[in-house]
């Protein structure tokens, strides 16, 4: 057997780094950050979903005591926000949804803010509205914005791989369907803020939660080259963010909003949302329609996969419109699928506007994709199980997208999972089992020119590290991971670790904390660097123990023989002896990473990340047909992550994925009644309580990543992609009924089953027309 | 309109003057500048922001401040020993996983306080009924469970690291 090399601290249940001041309460965040002098800006939102700005008096709220700015968009430079330069901080001229910006003002206290806001009267002329995605298509279909011309946007979001058409016709079995998912909010426990604060060169510091403190530093930047300020730096801090889920990958309104309030003020601004503020005007997950056709051949062998999607855009544009392009991969490359077609078009309409979210589109398309697995499985009289089992990705495949797939636990989780539910176990009336898998991106992935991390390292003369890095700990556990990593090279102890990873002043470059990228290349980049000063450590350590190189080793604090760990020497003496010499040397290093993994051409190929991750969920429901209730009995979710650098936290990112994705399955819904947002609050908007919590067994394939830092792919992401289909195909095997439609809610179940009886949903008989008790 | 009022904040007598429409968060995080009890959504809905006021957890977010009159407050900034040593509680949540991005992280090991405090040997059931008012974005809860579990044994001679006025006798 082969011997596993014994590591200090990868592979152990080490604490977060923050732990301590988090449970304290001592960690600060944005909420917690006070300036002196700061005001306390407020943003007024529109009254209308699409609507002519006739006028707005704001000289009440200028006269108020405390007020010092107010502004509206008519007093904005040329600022558009957004991946598709479509949306302005404050709106001039017309709104076009309930969540657009009015006007803003900065005062010395919250309340006088808010006051202030109430005074500003906006006269407003309203417009034909459009809601629904395909309807706004339609030629005649109200414009959103004008001088686009459509409302359908132009992204490239289509392929098609092999032969579909011809696929189709050599298929033994065809299944079609469609599926909906909706918006879903990110239901961070902290809300979002931002203080930004000039200096008396008109250089910015802006405290923002972010998840990408370099590109947000790129927008801020552009705001103040708007403003006429150049050459001017920008200093992004970022507190200790309330979680992140995707919903800081892009820079918001409020953000630019502060800055430009700050800069009329000249005093500190810091904007604040509160509870309904958060769930109104911040983005969602991307809402999608998804037409669904997949086909095999009589051996259950998958022959293609075609799908449309319509995506409800909103009225502006986030990451939401470019979810179609990771969609891509579960579509492509889930499960072994020789022919492919997609595509997928964006449509403004009047509603709220999407961004990323945990998935970033996978979810979506996972839903669909597998929810279908299931019906082919059904039309071509196979086990469920088995159809994926044939169909599973093997390690050495390449996907029609051209996905190299390496290390590859798909088999491997498809058994683990089959295993543990025992799906063969009785069951009593309403239960069902279901499974679903994924694949995402494990070895970051290559959305932008660059998908690179800094990592500098610097010793002391004591034996203590400062990392700075490039990530971003948002909660994951980002800093932990890096502290273990730069630890084990350095034979140190996590504790002499200390990461930074919250100023851009310092901190090097890198693309965000997005697409489960973090460990693998902040963790590339870290043991990069720390490969630099390992080495000199021990080519000073063999200087001093006087014996050759290779037979050194670092642990404990000590550099020592590997055959006579009694000769040993402390590593703090080597550093001190490094720093107060002649000739001396700083203990630092720098390394940048960047993965070899491709952007994707136009045709949407290329190899977009050095390695994926796999996954399958399983789960046994109980479904009251009287109530329509659905209850999780069992949960079993199965990760190839390459390797556990750290169990405890994989294991919270399994389980905080798994909830949300039970959430999203049958709870989640942003409700927006034309346009307006209906339950802004956590009484009417149902994310899952402590009581809702399921029994959830995470099991870890590792499968040794040859890439991947100590082996491990990325695993942020994918506890929540396969969720919804895996609780929709265990209702389907508990009573027979196929919900294609997100959330899974007991009125839709209830629907299901008296549809499947022949009775409408109002109780109505089709046949009959008798009517019944409802 | 404002108040006179006394009460214990982390074992410390406190006198001063509120004004009436405070809430007891206000007081604590922008008066008292106790910034460690959190503001999720200002309505009682995720309980970021409990506190324990005579034993009992309540949402500092609904609790008007001269309602603390005469009363014993424990915030997370009172539950470590005067030398920094941790709670058992937060030590266990520490080890165990139950804290993310942590901004629920107060106000559910005041919950779990709390609970400890009612009922040193909770089921996994007692603990789900104790922080079903506690919302957690990151970790699932399970990983809470297992801290709050955890801890139990260690609590269970700690209900003296403060001594309860009114509430003592429950």
């Amino acid at each position: 057997m082969e011997v596993k090399q014994e590591f200090s601290t990868i592979g152990k249940r080490v604490p977060k780094l923050d732990a301590v001041d988090k449970a304290t309460g001592r960690a600060q965040y944005i909420q917690d950050v006070k300036l002196p002098g700061m005001l306390y800006g407020k943003i007024l939102y529109s009254k209308y979903p699409h609507a002519k700005i006739v006028k707005i008096d704001t000289s009440k709220a200028k006269k108020l005591n405390g007020v010092r700015v107010v502004l509206t968009g008519e007093d904005l430079p040329k600022i558009r926000m957004g991946v598709y330069k479509d949306n302005p901080p404050i709106k001039a001229g017309k709104v076009r949804s309930y969540r657009d910006e009015v006007a803003a003002v900065a005062a010395t206290d919250p309340e006088t803010a808010k006051k202030a806001i109430d005074l500003i009267e906006v006269t407003y002329e309203s417009l034909p509205t459009i809601f629904d995605p395909i309807a706004a298509m339609e030629p005649d279909a109200p414009l959103v914005h004008e001088n686009h011309k459509t409302n359908i946007l132009k992204m490239p979001w289509k392929l098609h791989y092999g032969d579909v058409e011809a696929a189709r016709q050599e298929a033994a079995h065809v299944v079609e369907r469609r599926f909906t998912t909706t918006w879903v909010s990110h239901c961070c426990l902290g809300t979002s803020g931002a203080i930004a604060d000039f200096d008396n060169a008109n250089n910015l510091t802006i405290r923002t939660n972010t998840q990408i403190p370099s590109l947000a530093q790129k927008d801020f930047q552009e705001t103040l080259t708007a403003l006429g300020i150049e050459n001017k730096r920008v200093r992004v801090l970022k507190p200790i963010v309330g979680g992140g889920f995707g919903s800081k990958l892009d820079t918001y309104a409020y953000e630019h909003v502060a800055i430009l309030l700050a800069w009329k003020a000249r005093q500190p601004v810091k904007i604040l949302f509160d509870r309904e503020e958060e769930f109104i005007a911040t983005s969602t997950r991307q809402p999608t329609i998804i037409d669904i056709a997949m086909g095999c051949d009589k051996d259950g062998k998958l022959l293609f996969r075609d799908i449309q999607m319509v995506l409800d855009n909103g009225a502006y544009t986030s990451w939401g419109v470019t979810t179609p392009s990771v969609m891509m991969m579960p579509i492509t490359s889930l499960y072994r699928v020789p022919n492919v077609r997609y595509e997928a078009k964006c449509v403004y309409t009047n509603n709220t506007y999407a961004q990323a979210m945990r998935g970033y589109g996978n979810p979506q398309a996972t839903f669909a994709i597998e929810s279908a697995m299931d019906m082919l499985a059904e039309a071509a009289d196979f086990d469920r199980v088995e159809i994926r089992r044939i169909n599973a990705n093997q390690p050495g495949d390449e996907t029609p997208q051209g996905f190299k797939i390496t290390t590859c636990g798909l088999p491997e989780c498809i058994d683990a999972v089959e295993k543990t539910l025992d799906p063969d176990k009785p069951k009593s009336e309403g239960e069902g089992i279901g499974i679903a898998s994924l694949i995402h991106v494990g070895g970051g992935a290559r959305i932008y020119k660059s998908d690179g991390c800094g990592t500098i390292i610097k010793l002391d003369d004591f034996g203590k590290a400062d990392v700075f890095t490039g990530a971003s700990d948002m909660g994951q556990g980002a800093d932990t991971v890096l502290a273990q990593i730069v630890s084990e090279q350095l034979g140190l102890v996590v504790e002499d670790i200390h990461v930074i990873h919250n100023d851009t002043d310092i901190c090097p470059w890198d693309v965000g904390a997005h697409a489960s990228r973090t460990t693998f290349v902040a963790g590339n980049a870290a043991i990069g660097a720390a490969r630099q000063i390992r080495s000199r450590i021990l080519e000073m350590g063999a200087k001093a123990l006087e014996v050759p190189l290779p037979e050194l080793a670092l642990r404990n604090r000590q550099v020592f023989v590997k055959s006579d760990p009694e000769k040993s020497i402390a590593i703090d003496k080597l550093l001190r002896k490094a720093h107060f010499s002649h000739g001396g040397t700083m203990m630092m290093a720098d390394y940048f990473y960047d993965p070899a993994n491709e952007n994707m051409g136009r045709d949407f190929k290329g190899n977009m990340s050095m390695t994926y991750a796999f996954g399958t969920h399983g789960v046994r429901v109980k479904v009251d047909k009287e109530t329509g209730k659905v209850e999780i009995l069992d949960y079993v979710a199965a990760h190839d992550v390459g390797r556990a650098i750290n169990p405890m936290l994989l294991d919270g990112q399994v389980h905080g994925g798994v909830m949300m994705g039970v959430g999203y399955a049958l709870t989640e819904q942003v409700i927006l009644d034309k346009g307006r947002n209906m339950n802004p609050d956590f009484r009417d908007y149902k994310i899952l309580t402590a009581k809702d919590a399921v029994a959830l067994t995470p099991i870890v394939i590792e499968t040794d990543d040859p890439d991947g830092p100590y082996g491990a792919k990325g695993i942020g992401e994918p506890g929540c992609v396969p969720t919804a289909p895996a609780i929709a195909n265990a209702i389907y095997d508990a009573i027979g009924v196929r919900i294609t439609d997100l959330p899974i809610t007991p009125e839709r179940v209830l629907k299901a089953i008296k549809e499947k009886k022949g009775v409408d949903s109002c109780g109505i008989d089709p046949l009959t027309d008798k009517e019944q008790p409802c | 309109m404002s108040t006179e009022i006394r009460f214990i904040l982390n074992g410390n007598e406190i006198q001063m003057q509120v004004e009436d429409h405070w809430t007891l968060l206000h007081l604590l995080r922008e008066v008292i500048g106790l910034s460690g009890t959190k503001e999720g959504c200002g309505s009682g809905e995720c309980g970021a922001c409990t506190v324990i006021v005579d034993g009992q957890a309540i949402n500092s977010c609904l609790y008007l401040a001269p309602e603390i009159n005469d009363r014993e407050l424990l915030t997370i900034e009172g539950l470590a020993a005067a030398d920094g040593t941790l709670h058992p509680l937060q030590q266990s949540f520490v080890e165990n996983g139950g804290i993310q991005c942590g901004f629920c992280s107060p106000g559910m090991i005041m919950s779990s306080k709390a609970l400890l405090y009612e009922n040193p040997a909770p089921t996994v059931d007692d603990i789900k009924h104790a922080l079903a008012g506690n919302l957690c974005r990151c970790t699932g809860y399970t990983q809470i469970f297992d801290s709050v579990q955890a801890a139990t044994e260690k609590a269970l001679g700690d209900v003296t690291v403060v001594a309860w006025k009114n509430g003592a006798q429950k």
